[in-house]
């Protein structure tokens, strides 16, 4: 397929976008009919897309690997993010952030064995290299969809959501309550997206999210602008490969450590750090990363560790603001943020990379990352915004909740 | 088939089943990691 680098860039631009539309629109089923069901039809959808796509590359019809990977498949992966984690949150309502820490964390997991396990494939199918073999990457496309059917099969037979009413050995919910953010009742979905604290969060996600696209859509070329100096030519392309692989390390593993940390020091308290740190260390970056590596590893680690982190900490934010109820469908709604990201983040940055393309170095991105920082700041301000949800927006008690409108 | 646990707990084979699932493919992806990582530092 002779494609350019935007076009090639569209199936995955259109899954980010469905991910978040789907997931906006089937949270509620999401919720109701529950996590065997909704994975279930992830997995469908999921897999169908991949199937879709190698059928589209066979026969040259890129439109149809638009549809298959980035719509169908889009859809598919929408549903199946929510789906563990709003069952994670029943089974560890003790620790909402540990749970939706691993759960999100899973996302970051499927990357890091999908990356060299598709690219094993491609190179044993002779579908790599400057003149890759059509045929091969859609074959490549069909065995990921066999061994995802396979896959996903396992993970929706084996959910289980707790019986009413389990909570861990020696927990007390109302010692949970206690804390100011937490509410007391559940709130709709219906009714959350009304409130200032949904579209205040979802500032946040969709500016944390964007912040770290900062880096990880140019990693590579950072990693080799920055350091072309000091390092030798036959060693800077592996460097940079190793730098991308350790920023998805980062990426993962901050999803499970600072969303765990969350349930200790306070959503608030965990995304001031998130946002009002992250615009520190792109100031960091910015001004001394050139001189010290060490400097510049940390910095980046720790600006996709926080990323990551968003995104996990996230459903246990909304968990605290509007209950457990219909949380899953909350959050689907709060993903579109994402597809917003997904879409506004790549176009800034590579904008801003394009028009500085005659420049050499560091400077090169010196105004993406103010434009970050600018982000990170606004997003830290949204979040001091955030207060308790009032209680005219709370469902009413469990007992009469079936018979009062509670869909609302 | 119900996707509601009737006991607060798995059954212990699942969990293990489910534990190696998911942990074999990961640590393979984690390893294809790491190994790439000592190029980071002229290795």
């Amino acid at each position: 397929m002779d494609i350019g680098g935007v076009a090639s860039a569209l199936p995955f631009t259109l899954g980010i976008v469905m991910l978040g539309l789907s997931a906006a629109v089937f949270g509620t089923k999401v919720d109701s009919n529950g996590p065997r069901w909704a994975m279930a039809v992830s997995s469908a959808c999921f897999v169908t897309g991949f199937l879709v796509s190698a059928l589209g590359i066979w026969l040259g019809w890129y439109w149809l690997v638009v549809v298959g990977y980035g719509g169908i498949g889009g859809i598919g992966l929408g549903i199946g993010y929510i789906s563990p984690v709003s069952t994670l949150i029943k089974w560890f309502p003790d620790r909402p952030g540990l749970s939706t820490g691993i759960a999100i964390m899973g996302f970051g997991g499927g990357a890091l064995i999908a990356n060299p396990w598709t690219s094993s494939m491609l190179t044993a199918f002779g579908a790599s290299g400057n003149d890759p073999d059509t045929n091969g990457i859609a074959l490549a496309f069909l065995i990921h969809g066999l061994v995802y059917a396979v896959f996903m099969t396992m993970g929706w037979l084996l959910i289980r959501v707790p019986a009413d009413g389990w909570r861990p050995a020696g927990w007390d919910p109302a010692v949970q309550r206690t804390r100011a953010m937490v509410s007391k009742a559940g709130v709709s979905a219906a009714n959350a997206i009304r409130t200032p604290q949904f579209w205040l969060l979802w500032i946040v996600l969709c500016f944390n999210v964007t912040a770290g696209i900062g880096i990880l859509e140019k990693a590579n070329p950072i990693y080799q602008d920055f350091f072309r100096d000091s390092s030798p030519a036959r060693t800077l392309t592996a460097a940079a490969v190793a730098f991308v692989s350790i920023l998805s390390l980062a990426n993962m593993l901050g999803r499970f450590v600072w969303s765990s940390l969350s349930d200790l020091i306070g959503r608030k308290n965990i995304y001031r750090i998130y946002l009002g740190v992250g615009a520190l260390l792109y100031v960091a970056l910015t001004f001394i990363g050139e001189t010290n590596k060490a400097v510049f590893l940390l910095c980046a680690c720790l600006i996709l560790s926080f990323y990551g982190a968003g995104f996990a900490t996230i459903p246990a934010y909304l968990r605290d603001l509007f209950g457990t109820y219909q949380v899953g469908a909350i959050h689907g709604r709060l993903l579109t943020a994402w597809s917003t990201a997904g879409v506004l983040g790549p176009i800034i940055v590579n904008a801003i990379a394009d028009s500085r393309s005659d420049i050499a170095g560091p400077s090169k991105y010196t105004p993406a990352f103010l434009v970050m920082i600018v982000l990170l700041v606004l997003g830290f301000v949204a979040n001091e915004l955030v207060r308790p949800v009032a209680d005219k927006w709370h469902e009413p008690e469990p007992d009469t909740a079936r018979t009062s409108g509670a869909q609302a | 088939m119900s996707d509601q646990t009737q006991q607060g707990k798995a059954p212990t084979v699942l969990v293990v089943v489910a534990w190696l699932w998911v942990g074999l493919p990961f640590l393979y992806g984690l390893w294809q990691l790491v190994i790439k990582i000592p190029a980071l530092f002229g290795g």
